[in-house]
């Protein structure tokens, strides 16, 4: 058996292999390059040092998108893990057409960002519109409406991932707890919630890099509108790349910058819920 | 285990061919004839140039391939097509900032036939040295604010007006712009109006109709005074100027100021289409727009022109603001073939009859080429209105001088600002402040 998978190795992976180097590695490793260089069209850049770095530093806007993009984060990941996590637990009592619920709670997933953008714009606008306002008003118009956009879409999602996870302790460990006496609560905390743990890390981890990443949504709903405020990063780095002439390498060197952010983050939230993992 | 093997085998060939097949659709430009690739700027013509190319390659069997980036997005487009092997033989920058981003990949013109033709030749692209030809003005068009004359007639027949003018024709300053617009106001329930002005489109990527084309009038005075064609530091003199007309925009619109950024073009268009506003301010390509809205209104004897007044001294023989950001640059990285090839296309669509016709039929483009007769203009009310006005020596036509401003940052920072004044969170002088200010950072940034 061992044998085999080294024989045809090549045959299965090596198609992925070649994709993931073609479509992933050799862009990011071109982007690395580039954000060094002054250039207009990607094939042919002129190196300049670090002049990009300086600018994507000096630069206001990126500060902001930062501290725009951190609090939308800090707030998505609490309310869309919350939710999704109740919504689990209520869809694995056993109640009524709970299939049913987890489709429909599942289907805002399947629809596109830019799409859900515009729609949820849409409603949004409808309802601020009673009130003299619009998206664009304010930026925590904006904010607000991406988190309710974010978790409509999301949550559903991670309460699958949550099922799963619940469905997966077995029953003895819950009778056990009965047994000894435990009420509803410390079952929730002393058992259940250590035993999802593994569905945990991977929710933040999905939500946490989702929220930091996010650029149709935000694109779509409200462009950054008021001026730049309601920015996030990924919207921050495109208009840098096309808003100015020249500034191509600076919206370069922003989303370098960006990566080893989210990088950075996402690894240090995957070590530390790691450690709270405990075996079934 | 065989038949694992077999299906095996046939999985990576399937997957093979999919990898060929991605790989190997580009390579079929080096067949010796030339070829063709238009980046088209136009969204709203983009179906009239298909049929174009169509047409062009049943005639003479070379390939042409147009591409249209949709509204807003043709800078990023023009990058990442300008980056593959079949990259775009003719493309389009919109003045003298654009040039700057593009020189490395415009050809010079001066020697080809389409550039003799060229009646204009002053406003065509020329290097830092006032050297070559390097962007080909392809189309000019005019803007001012549009009325309805029809509305129009309907107040001015109105026993208690509170003008004594008797049409539109005769409004010939701000001042008398002003009186009319807030009497119309105020009578907008006897008029069935919603309001005189359509939506002031304040969307973001939708408010290029303030921040640049109504913000081109101050910069043209500006400059004007200071004798040059552009500024490092633009002073924004005529800053009330800029003010008077937009507050009229704004306060006297169907739409409360509070909403504005939720308006598009679009909207702002049917608005005005349907009858529901009298004017907007548009130029002469949004006549197939309005006529193309499902219940238009407005009919092409009722359709006028009004030049943008500001208040400026002397400004009743202000014209409209007439000039181009169309300009076509041929790129120097081509080959010699496609080169070719495109400047035989260009020749074609201007100056052989087939071609002509369909530039001013369905294109309808006012074309700077001498290959085109007095009679051979676009018959389409507004086209025609531009002409007039141009024409006409006892006025003076406003330049396109946007073409300087600084960068897309700045337009969007400043279309910005003007939303925020609209929603009443930044005052007139916070975005005095800011345009000046951005001007000049974003002007110093294109030297780096």
């Amino acid at each position: 058996m061992q044998k085999a998978i080294k024989k045809y190795f090549p045959v299965f992976a090596l198609p992925t292999l070649l994709a993931f180097f073609i479509s992933f590695l050799l862009p990011f490793l071109m982007g690395c390059y580039l954000s060094f260089c002054e250039f207009t069209t990607v094939t042919d850049a002129e190196f300049v040092g670090i002049e990009n770095y300086l600018k994507a530093f000096q630069d206001e806007n990126f500060l902001n998108a930062l501290i725009f993009t951190v609090k939308f984060t800090i707030v998505s990941v609490l309310s869309i893990n919350i939710l999704a996590f109740f919504l689990a637990l209520a869809l694995t009592k056993g109640i009524k057409g709970t299939n049913l619920f987890r489709t429909v709670f599942f289907m805002p997933n399947l629809i596109g960002g830019i799409v859900l953008g515009y729609i949820w714009q849409l409603i949004i606008n409808g309802v601020l519109y009673k009130f003299g306002a619009t998206l664009s008003l304010d930026a925590k118009y904006g904010f607000w409406g991406l988190i309710v956009l974010m978790n409509w879409q999301m949550i559903g999602y991670m309460m699958i991932i949550y099922v799963a996870g619940i469905q997966n302790i077995s029953s003895d460990i819950i009778e056990a707890a009965k047994i000894d006496g435990a009420n509803k609560v410390q079952t929730l905390f002393r058992v259940t919630i250590p035993l999802v743990m593994p569905s945990v890390t991977i929710c933040l981890f999905l939500v946490l890099t989702n929220s930091f990443k996010l650029f149709d949504q935000n694109l779509a709903l409200t462009a950054g509108a008021p001026g730049r405020s309601s920015s996030m990063l990924a919207l921050d780095i495109f208009d840098t790349f096309y808003g100015r002439n020249g500034w191509e390498g600076v919206g370069q060197a922003k989303a370098v910058v960006f990566f080893v952010i989210v990088a950075v983050v996402a690894l240090t939230q995957l070590y530390f819920t790691r450690r709270k993992e405990v075996e079934n | 285990m065989k038949t694992k093997k077999v299906i095996s085998v046939a999985l990576v060939a399937a997957m093979a061919m999919g990898l060929a097949a991605g790989c190997g659709g580009g390579g079929e430009s080096d067949s010796g004839e030339g070829q063709v690739y238009f980046m088209n700027f136009k969204p709203e013509v983009a179906e009239v140039w298909e049929q174009i190319a169509a047409e062009y390659t049943e005639e003479t069997g070379v390939e042409v391939k147009v591409q249209t980036a949709a509204a807003g997005t043709y800078e990023q487009q023009l990058k990442s097509e300008m980056a593959k092997k079949d990259a775009p033989t003719l493309f389009q920058i919109n003045g003298q900032i654009g040039y700057q981003t593009w020189k490395d990949y415009c050809a010079d013109w001066s020697d080809t036939d389409i550039y003799s033709h060229l009646v204009m030749k002053d406003i065509a692209i020329t290097d830092e040295n006032g050297e070559g030809v390097y962007g080909l003005p392809y189309v000019v068009e005019g803007y001012g604010i549009l009325y309805n004359d029809a509305i129009m007639q309907k107040y001015f027949a109105l026993p208690d007006k509170a003008v004594d003018i008797s049409s539109a024709e005769e409004i010939k300053n701000f001042d008398t712009l002003k009186a009319v617009v807030e009497d119309m106001t105020a009578k907008k329930d006897e008029l069935g109006i919603e309001g005189v002005f359509g939506s002031t489109s304040l969307k973001a990527g939708e408010d290029w109709r303030w921040q640049t084309q109504t913000m081109n009038v101050p910069v043209y005075y500006e400059y004007k005074d200071d004798g040059v064609q552009d500024k490092e530091n633009l002073e924004f003199t005529y800053s009330d100027n800029f003010k008077n007309i937009f507050d009229l925009f704004i306060n006297n619109s169907c739409t409360d100021p509070k909403l504005l950024g939720s308006k598009s073009v679009d909207d702002s268009m049917a608005e005005f289409a349907l009858g529901n506003v009298a004017m907007i301010q548009n130029g002469n390509w949004a006549w197939n727009q309005i006529k193309g809205v499902d219940g238009n209104t407005v009919t092409e004897e009722n359709i006028k022109f009004l030049p943008i007044y500001t208040g400026v001294e002397g400004e009743e023989n202000q014209g409209l603001c007439i000039g181009t950001e169309g300009f076509w640059c041929l790129s120097s990285q081509a080959s010699e073939a496609d080169q070719q090839a495109t400047l035989d296309f260009i020749d074609w669509v201007f100056t052989s009859d087939a071609g002509k016709e369909h530039v001013i039929k369905d294109l309808g483009f006012i074309a700077p080429f001498d290959s085109f007769g007095e009679t051979e203009a676009p018959d389409d009310p507004l086209a025609q209105l531009v002409m007039q006005s141009m024409n006409d020596t006892e006025i003076e036509s406003i330049g396109w001088v946007y073409t300087t401003f600084p960068s897309q940052t700045f337009k969007d920072n400043y279309g910005a600002a003007l939303l925020e004044y609209a929603q009443g969170t930044k005052t007139w002088d916070e975005v005095k402040e800011l345009v000046v200010e951005d001007w000049a950072s974003e002007k110093a940034a294109l030297q780096e």
